[in-house]
C-alpha cells in the first residue's frame, strides 16, 4: 500500500502537466488557425523571415 | 514554425496591431509573401496572417495610418480592408470555454475512473475511503468548472419557465455529486462522481464538436460591407478635391475614382471612361467598360482610368447595403428553423424529470429508505441521459461533412445537412454555377505561330479575357513567342513587336456582346471567341437531382437570350432577367407554396436568395458574400458535389434516425430496469457510456458515403 502514496501524486501530477499543457495552447493560439500551420510547413523560408532571431 | 515575433523589444515606441482581412490570401505563398515582405516597409513591426480566417494582424509605429498599411498590402498585390478589434470576439471566446471545459472534465475523468477502477477490484476499508476522498477532492472542481455550461444554460431554461437537455443533466449531476458526497463523509461502499464527471465529458465532447463546426467558416454580413470603398475623393467647384469619409458623402456631390480604388457610394459617371470590376456585385468576370452615362454602384472596383462620378445614393441607400440588408433579413427566417436535436430533447425532458420524481416517489411509498429511493432516482436520471441522444446528430453530422469535404464540399453549418436533406425544389444561377464563370477562349482556328504570339501577349496581361486565352493555350502546351515592347492600353488592347513585326490584342471592331478578342499579326487579323461553358457534369449532376427527388429550374440575372440557350440544352425551365429582390421573390412564393428550396448561386445577387432558401450552395468562385450567406461551398470545376450533398444529406438524416431509433430502445430497456431498482448509478452510467459509443459507431458507417 506504500506504492500508492508514489503512485497516485505521479498519476495525478501526469494528468495535471497534460492538462496544463493543453490549456497552455489553447491560450498560446496554437488552434487559432489550423489551415495556416498545415499551409505554413510548405513555406520556403531559405532567408530567415525576421533578422535578429 | 515561421512566427515572426510580434513585439520588436529595440524599438522605443509602443507599437499598436492593426487588423486587416485579406481575402486573396489562398496559398503558402501568400503567407510567406505577407509575414516576409511587410516588415521590409517603413513602421512596420510585423505581421501575422491568420490563413483560416483570412487576416493579417500587422504590428506598426502609431504614426503609420491605416491607408499606408492599406497601400503596403496592395503593393504585395493584396487587397485588404482595415476590420474592428477583436473579430468574432464572441464566440472565439465561447468556442473556447467550451475547449477548456473539456480538456479539465477529460483530466477528472480518467483521474477519478483510475480511483474507480481500483475501489470496484476491491480496494476497501480505509483504501476504499481515501480513495472517495481523492476522487471527491477532484471531482468537486471539476465538476463546478466543467459544468457550468449545462448549468448555465438549465438555469435559463428554468428562470424562463421552460426546460431543456441540460435541466436533467444538471439536476442529475448536481444529485450524484450530492448523494456521493454524503456518501464519502459517511464512510458509505459507494461514491458516483465517475458517472457524474464521464458524464460531463461525453456531454461537453458532443457540444464542442457542434461547436468548431457553427464558427468554421461563419464571419458574418460585415465582411461585405467591407469592401465598399472608405472614403471618396470629393471635387470642390473650384476644382479641389478632398477626401471625405463614405458615410458623410451626400447625393449630388462629384467624386474623383481613380484607378484601383473602389467606390464608396452609387453614382452616374459624367466624365471619362474606364473598365470597372463589378464581379463583388453580380459575380461577372469580365469588366465592364463605363463611360459618361453609366451607372455605377459602391463597391465595384476602378480598373483603369480615373473617372468622374456625380453621387446618386450614399451610405445605406446604395444597391450594396440594400443587399446586405436583404441578406441580414432573409437569414434571420433560417434562425426560426428548430434542429432534430432540440426537437426530441423538448419532448424527451419532461419525461425524464418525471420517470425519476416518479421513481423517487414510488420507492418512498414502498417503503424503500429515502438514501436508496434517491439512488434509484439518480439511476434513473443517468441511465435516461441524453447522452446518445445528444450525440446521435452531431456526431452524424461530422462525420458526413468530413466526407463531403473530402469530395470538395465544405459545409458549414451543422443544421445545414438536415436542411440539405429536406429540400424538394433546386433553384440554380447561371453564370458562374451551371457554367464556370471565367471565360475560356475558342483556339482552334488558330495556328501554331498565331498561338505562339497570342500567349506572348496574352501572359502580359491580367485583363479577364487575356487570363482566359493565355489559360486554354498553356492547356494546349503551346510555348510563348518572345514579344518586345509589350503596351496595354485600357479599354483597346495589347501591343507588341514580334520578329519585327506589329502584333496586337485588341477589342474586335463593332459594338458586339460577346466576348471576344481580335489577334492582329502585321496586317492578318483573326478574331478569337470566348464562351463561358457549362460545367462538365452539369447534366449529369441534374439527372442525379431528379433522381434524389429535386426539380430542377434556372434563376438568373442574366439576359433572356443565353439563360433560354442553356435551358434549352439542359432542358430546365428558366426564370431570366431576375433582380435579387426577384429572386428573393420567388422563393419566398415557394416557401409559402409548402416547397422547400435549394438555392445555387454564386453571385453577390445571389445572395439574399441563398440566405432565404431552405438550404444554399455556392461555388468557391463566388463572391465572398455568397460564400458567408450559403450553406455550403463546393470548389473545383465539377457541379456533382451539389448532387453529392443532397445524397450525403438524406443518407445522414437516415443515419440520425436510426441514432435516435437506437437511443429509444435502449432507453425502454434501461429505464424499467432502472425504476425497479436493479441499475446502480455506476452501472447506468455504464450502459449510457456503451449506448454513445453504438450511436458513434453508427455515425462512422457514414465516412465512406461520399465515394
Amino acid at each position: 500500500m506504500t506504492g500508492l502514496a508514489f503512485l497516485i501524486p505521479i498519476a495525478l501530477g501526469m494528468g495535471l502537466l497534460g492538462l496544463v499543457a493543453f490549456l497552455w495552447s489553447m491560450r498560446e493560439g496554437q488552434y487559432d488557425d489550423m489551415d495556416g500551420a498545415a499551409n505554413r510547413i510548405l513555406i520556403d523560408d531559405d532567408e530567415p523571415l525576421e533578422e535578429d532571431a | 514554425m515561421n512566427a515572426p515575433a510580434l513585439i520588436d523589444t529595440d524599438n522605443a515606441h509602443p507599437l499598436t496591431t492593426t487588423r486587416f482581412t485579406v481575402p486573396g490570401m489562398k496559398c503558402a505563398g501568400c503567407i510567406g509573401k505577407i509575414e516576409r515582405e511587410l516588415p521590409k516597409v517603413a513602421g512596420i513591426a510585423a505581421a501575422r496572417a491568420n490563413f483560416s480566417a483570412k487576416r493579417v494582424a500587422i504590428s506598426h509605429d502609431p504614426a503609420v495610418g491605416e491607408d499606408a498599411l492599406t497601400a503596403a498590402l496592395l503593393g504585395l498585390g493584396f487587397e485588404a480592408q482595415p476590420v474592428a478589434d477583436n473579430p468574432m470576439g464572441v464566440e472565439v471566446a465561447e468556442r473556447k470555454r467550451l475547449n477548456r471545459a473539456l480538456g479539465v472534465a477529460g483530466f477528472g475523468m480518467m483521474n477519478v475512473m483510475l480511483l474507480s477502477v481500483s475501489v470496484w477490484s476491491g480496494a476497501d476499508g480505509a483504501t476504499r475511503e481515501l480513495f472517495h476522498w481523492l476522487s471527491a477532492l477532484i471531482a468537486l472542481p471539476v465538476i463546478a468548472y466543467s459544468g457550468r455550461p449545462f448549468f448555465a444554460s438549465a438555469w435559463m431554461a428554468l428562470s424562463h419557465k421552460r426546460t431543456n437537455m441540460d435541466v436533467p443533466i444538471s439536476i442529475g449531476v448536481i444529485l450524484a455529486t450530492c448523494l456521493s458526497l454524503y456518501e464519502t463523509i459517511t464512510g458509505g461502499a459507494h461514491a458516483y462522481f465517475d458517472s457524474a464527471v464521464m458524464l460531463l465529458f461525453f456531454l461537453l465532447a458532443g457540444r464542442a464538436l457542434d461547436a468548431e463546426m457553427r464558427t468554421r467558416t461563419r464571419a458574418g454580413i460585415g465582411a461585405l460591407l467591407g469592401r465598399m470603398g472608405k472614403s471618396a475623393s470629393v471635387i470642390a467647384p473650384d476644382g479641389s478635391t478632398r477626401r471625405v469619409p463614405a458615410k458623410d458623402l451626400e447625393p449630388g456631390m462629384l467624386v474623383l475614382v481613380a484607378a484601383g480604388e473602389a467606390l464608396a457610394a452609387d453614382g452616374e459617371v459624367v466624365d471619362g471612361s474606364s473598365a470597372i470590376d463589378n464581379a463583388m456585385l453580380t459575380g461577372e468576370s469580365a469588366p465592364e467598360p463605363v463611360g459618361p452615362g453609366s451607372v455605377v454602384h459602391a463597391g465595384a472596383i476602378n480598373l483603369s482610368a480615373p473617372i468622374r462620378v456625380a453621387l446618386t445614393r450614399v451610405a445605406d441607400d446604395t444597391a450594396i447595403a440594400e443587399i446586405a440588408r436583404l441578406m441580414d433579413e432573409a437569414g434571420q427566417s433560417r434562425s426560426t428553423y428548430v434542429r432534430i436535436a432540440d426537437r426530441a430533447s423538448r419532448l424527451y425532458a419532461p419525461v425524464v424529470h418525471s420517470l425519476a420524481a416518479l421513481a423517487f416517489a414510488g420507492w418512498m411509498i414502498a417503503g424503500a429508505g429515502v438514501h436508496q429511493s434517491l439512488t434509484i432516482a439518480i439511476a434513473v436520471l443517468i441511465i435516461t441521459c441524453p447522452c446518445a441522444m445528444g450525440l446521435a446528430v452531431p456526431a452524424a453530422q461530422v462525420v458526413a461533412s468530413g466526407a463531403l469535404l473530402r469530395r470538395g464540399l465544405l459545409v458549414k453549418d451543422g443544421s445545414a445537412l438536415e436542411r440539405l436533406a429536406e429540400c424538394d425544389v433546386a433553384l440554380l444561377d447561371k453564370t458562374g454555377t451551371l457554367t464556370l464563370g471565367a471565360p475560356r477562349a475558342d483556339i482552334a482556328a488558330l495556328d501554331a505561330e498565331a498561338r505562339a504570339v497570342a500567349l506572348g501577349l496574352a501572359q502580359a496581361s491580367r485583363h479577364p479575357l487575356s487570363r482566359g486565352l493565355a489559360a486554354a493555350l498553356l492547356r494546349a502546351g503551346v510555348e510563348p513567342a518572345a514579344i518586345t515592347d509589350i503596351a496595354e492600353v485600357s479599354g483597346k488592347g495589347l501591343t507588341g513587336t514580334w520578329q519585327g513585326v506589329c502584333v496586337a490584342l485588341e477589342k474586335p471592331e463593332g459594338d458586339s456582346q460577346a466576348l471576344a478578342t481580335t489577334l492582329r499579326i502585321g496586317e492578318a487579323a483573326q478574331t478569337i471567341t470566348f464562351a463561358d461553358p457549362l460545367r462538365a457534369d452539369a447534366a449529369a449532376t441534374l439527372a442525379a437531382l431528379k433522381h434524389e427527388g429535386l426539380t430542377a429550374s434556372i434563376l438568373s440575372g442574366d439576359r433572356a437570350a443565353p439563360v433560354a440557350a442553356i435551358a434549352a440544352e439542359l432542358g430546365l425551365a428558366a426564370q431570366a432577367e431576375a433582380s435579387p429582390q426577384a429572386k428573393l421573390a420567388a422563393l419566398e412564393a415557394l416557401k409559402a407554396a409548402g416547397r422547400r428550396p435549394l438555392m445555387v448561386g454564386d453571385g453577390l445577387n445571389d445572395g439574399p436568395a441563398l440566405a432565404a432558401a431552405h438550404a444554399s450552395i455556392a461555388p468557391g468562385t463566388a463572391s465572398d458574400a455568397s460564400q458567408q450567406a450559403a450553406d455550403a461551398v463546393f470548389i473545383g470545376e465539377g457541379f456533382m458535389p451539389v448532387a453529392l450533398a443532397v445524397r450525403v444529406a438524406k443518407k445522414t438524416m437516415r443515419i440520425v434516425r436510426e441514432n435516435f431509433g437506437f437511443s429509444i430502445a435502449y432507453n425502454l430497456l434501461a429505464v424499467p430496469l432502472a425504476v425497479l431498482g436493479l441499475v446502480t448509478p455506476l452501472i447506468a452510467a455504464i450502459a449510457m457510456s456503451v449506448s454513445s459509443l453504438v450511436v458513434v459507431a453508427n455515425s462512422l458507417r457514414l465516412a465512406g458515403a461520399a465515394r
